[in-house]
């Protein structure tokens, strides 16, 4: 049981997915196997677990009112080993779970381009900063003001963070007043903004696409309104449309 | 057989025992100290909260059967998840288990007349009423109540982002009821640790009992640092202080560490009492006694140290926590928890089951939350929480454990005890119903909400796009919580017909084990006219079945073995007592 669910965990690309995204960056894609790796260990020790229930009460339900079974209480050897068996299953587990932390929350030292995110009350705010000065200065932010809307994360209500693909992209989280989720599903990955805490992760982004995200901490009446997408393309389109953002927000700039 | 252990009679006949002669009708439930009236109180009460909120879980529901529905506002969504989750956590779960079912069976089960301070007890109760009647008076302010989530995230819980009385009357309905946990656990540590009857030593205290008292010291541990933190947070609110809030150089993730610091034993005392009620079911409908009853307890009392070195696992997305220590820790409450799965599941073997309606609720509780455990075990370690913090996955797995003990092991408990409590029997027929609506609106509610959660829909928001496919799948679950309501319905209906049409209970219907069968049903005032002699944790099966003691598992001859007899700790064996009639194999 244990090599099965170890093994899926270093090979757990092919497996079925348990409803879970497969994870659309190198972290997310961590996680999965990690996920998938823990689901099946929790399946089988369910599933042996519930039939040990149902065998139970199908072979032992009462079959005679004044049967009075033979009244033993404990069995001490027995007891000590399902109480080690648990602790091989978590020690395991949790081997792979460090692994697994420590690979999601390496940050490297030399992004492709670092993004500073700030969630606010109810919107997303997307600043680019390469440090190189290539990018630096552009802003997306999200343009309406929230209203019931029930629109899909990539409506133009909502801002959209744009990143090259297959490049390491370094995340600096902040929130400008409560407690925010800053969620993409597909990427497997939440983190809290919040206010005195400057967050920073790193997404390497793999295939390109556009992912819906979404705050998922409770932040007050819009909450529900707070969604942003991120959108992964090619390396040169990625440059195209920021030179096209670099001048459209230098016009901008310039004629107010 | 001998009476050694039996106690002088009392004065006057057992069905008048003295001291009764205190005021009747509404008097009596106004100015009572009878433990067994403040916990029919508590009972009560709790039940009208947990029906308030399972209302208001049906209205969200509702609104989230279709993408853009209006039934609710924003505003009154957000107002409608804050109280559910307030008034089922604080106002239900909690008090319905320490301070009503314990309140009301923790003296009978260790042979005592009341609890240990009676007139704090009272104040409990008062304390309760008023916290909750404020909390949901909220409703009646002019900005609608708190709206901040059951957990009130600071800054989100400050004046400027929650505006309104509301807020304040959460804070203060907080405070009062957790002054009336803090009593009732002070209480029950009392209790069991002073009032126990003569031979009940602590080894035979019956595990319900057991879980009361380390819920008790859990509550003691815990509800201070709450208590603290609100009225930090009032300061906050009101004087100006800055407490919470990065403006005036406090630190908001300060909350989130005191509130979980309280909110995950918090879980705990909320879980433990019901695990106690299973513990005591089980046994009695399986015909055999607990199955490693100390291993039981080893396992109850590892569970409430490790609750308090396992809360930041709640703030793993916060990015200031240390991540392998509180994954390591939580991973390790399934080891105590898997020794009393295979405690309970040891229980029944070889038993002699039967389906009773409280059977069947502890049953379903073992099925129900193994499920919600092992999806709690993929919560535990930070890269799944990181993929499902905050969304329904989340709501899913702590409904499935709070709901699967709560009201499974509530249910089971309450229909266990109800002839003690009423002197009536329930109806079997529309127990069984009330069981098989709970048990299917259970998967229908909340499995496809782990579906949901996995496909990225996040917790707290009154509507979702329509592409997103998360449609169905609300739809699936909202007709789960239809069938749930549709089982307490007919739990209420149960208990009307037990009013109005009375079957009588005898003492002890289910020929059960421990002593607060040994009192008649209900409980004369002071509780006991006579105890059996307490020569093990089930008393009572002992004086009804002088044949049948517990046996050791490994005694070919079926050598009797009186259990912890006079032992205080460790494996010492029993200190030479026999029974009172002699006689050994």
């Amino acid at each position: 049981m244990l090599l099965l669910g170890g093994a899926l965990v270093l090979g757990g690309c092919q497996a079925p997915t348990f409803g879970a995204f497969r994870g659309s960056t190198a972290q997310g894609k961590d996680e999965f196997k990690l996920w998938v790796g823990m689901v099946i260990t929790g399946l089988v020790v369910a599933v042996i677990v519930w039939g040990l229930i149902f065998w139970t009460i199908v072979r032992y339900r009462r079959r005679h009112s004044d049967q009075i079974p033979r009244q033993f209480h404990s069995n001490p050897i027995l007891e000590v080993i399902y109480t080690m068996i648990p602790v091989l299953i978590v020690g395991v587990i949790f081997y792979f779970t460090v692994v697994t932390e420590n690979e999601i929350d390496a940050v490297s030292t030399h992004p492709t381009e670092i993004v500073h995110v700030l969630a606010y009350r109810w919107g997303w705010q997307f600043t680019y900063d390469s440090g190189n000065g290539k990018s630096q200065g552009v802003t997306i932010r999200t343009a309406a003001e929230p209203t019931l809307l029930a629109q899909p994360a990539t409506s133009d209500h909502y801002p959209q963070l744009v990143l090259p693909s297959n490049s390491t992209v370094r995340i600096v989280l902040d929130s400008a007043d409560v407690v925010h989720g800053f969620y993409v599903p597909a990427f497997n990955f939440s983190r809290y903004a919040q206010p005195g805490v400057t967050n920073v992760f790193d997404f390497t982004t793999t295939s390109n696409g556009v992912f819906n995200g979404q705050c998922t901490q409770y932040c007050g009446l819009y909450h529900s309104e707070m969604l942003f997408s991120v959108r992964v393309e090619s390396p040169s389109s990625f440059s195209n449309w920021m030179s096209a953002q670099q001048a459209s927000q230098a016009q901008a700039g310039a004629t107010s | 057989m001998t009476v050694l252990a039996e106690r002088p009679p009392a004065v006057g006949r057992p069905e008048e025992p003295e001291h009764e002669h205190g005021p009747t009708g509404l008097l009596k439930w106004i100015t009572s100290t009878d433990h067994k009236v403040i916990g029919m109180s508590y009972m009560i009460t709790s039940l009208v909260f947990f029906c308030l909120a399972g209302i208001m879980a049906v209205i969200m529901r509702t609104q989230l059967t279709s993408p853009d529905n209006t039934i609710v506002s924003q505003h009154a969504f957000n107002e409608l998840f804050t109280m559910h989750g307030s008034l089922m956590l604080y106002l239900f779960a909690g008090p319905f288990a320490f301070g009503g079912l314990a309140n009301y069976i923790v003296p009978l089960q260790v042979g005592a007349p009341d609890m240990a301070f009676p007139r704090l007890n009272a104040l409990s109760y008062w304390l309760y009423l008023m916290g909750g009647v404020t909390m949901v008076s909220g409703f009646l302010t002019v900005g609608g109540a708190a709206d901040f989530g059951w957990v009130a995230y600071a800054p989100l819980s400050n004046a400027i982002n929650s505006p309104g009385s509301g807020s304040d009357m959460w804070i203060v309905a907080l405070l009062l009821t957790g002054f009336s946990a803090i009593f009732t656990g002070v209480n029950i540590v009392a209790t069991v640790f002073y009032l126990r009857a003569p031979g009940m030593t602590m080894f035979r205290v019956p595990i319900f009992t057991w879980n009361m008292v380390v819920t008790g010291i859990l509550i003691l541990i815990a509800f201070p640092v709450l208590t603290a933190a609100l009225i930090l947070l009032w300061c906050d609110r009101h004087i100006g202080s800055h407490i919470y809030s990065v403006a005036g150089g406090g630190v908001p993730v300060l909350w989130q560490n005191l509130f979980w610091f309280f909110g995950h034993p918090e879980v705990y005392i909320l879980a433990l009492p019901y695990f106690g009620m299973v513990t005591e079911v089980l046994p009695v409908f399986s015909r055999k006694p607990v199955f490693g009853y100390r291993g039981m307890i080893f396992a109850t009392i590892s569970i409430g140290a490790l609750s308090t070195a396992v809360w930041a696992h709640h703030m793993f997305t916060t990015g200031v926590v240390l991540l392998p220590f509180f994954s390591l820790m939580s991973y390790l409450i399934a080891v105590p928890t898997g020794i009393k799965f295979f405690n309970w599941i040891g229980t029944m073997w070889r038993g002699s089951i039967s389906f009773t309606t409280p059977m069947l609720f502890a049953i379903g509780f073992l099925v129900v939350f193994l499920f919600g455990g092992v999806t709690g075990i993929f919560l535990a370690s930070p890269p799944v929480d990181f993929a499902t913090h905050d969304t329904y996955f989340v709501v899913a797995h702590f409904h499935e454990v709070l709901f699967g003990s709560a009201v499974f092991g509530g249910f089971a408990g309450l229909y266990y005890w109800y002839p003690k409590m009423t002197g009536r029997m329930v109806r079997e027929s529309l127990g069984k119903a009330s069981f098989w609506f709970m048990f299917v609106g259970f998967w229908v509610t909340f499995m496809p909400q782990y579906l949901l959660g996995l496909h990225g829909m996040p917790r707290r928001i009154a509507e979702y796009p329509s592409t997103y496919g998360w449609t169905g799948l609300n739809r699936i679950s909202t007709v789960g919580a239809y069938l749930l309501f549709i089982s307490v319905a007919i739990i209420l209906v149960n208990f009307y017909v037990s009013w109005r049409r009375p079957v009588p209970a005898t003492a002890n219907p289910w020929d059960a084990h421990t002593l607060e069968w040994a009192a008649s049903s209900p409980p004369v005032h002071h509780n006991f006219t006579w105890l059996p002699p307490v020569r093990s944790e089930r008393p009572v099966w002992d004086f009804n079945h002088p044949d049948h003691l517990s046996v050791d598992h490994h005694q070919e001859h079926g050598r009797r073995e009186l259990v912890g007899a006079g032992v205080a700790a460790g494996g010492a064996p029993p200190s030479g007592e026999d029974w009172p009639d002699g006689s050994d194999s």
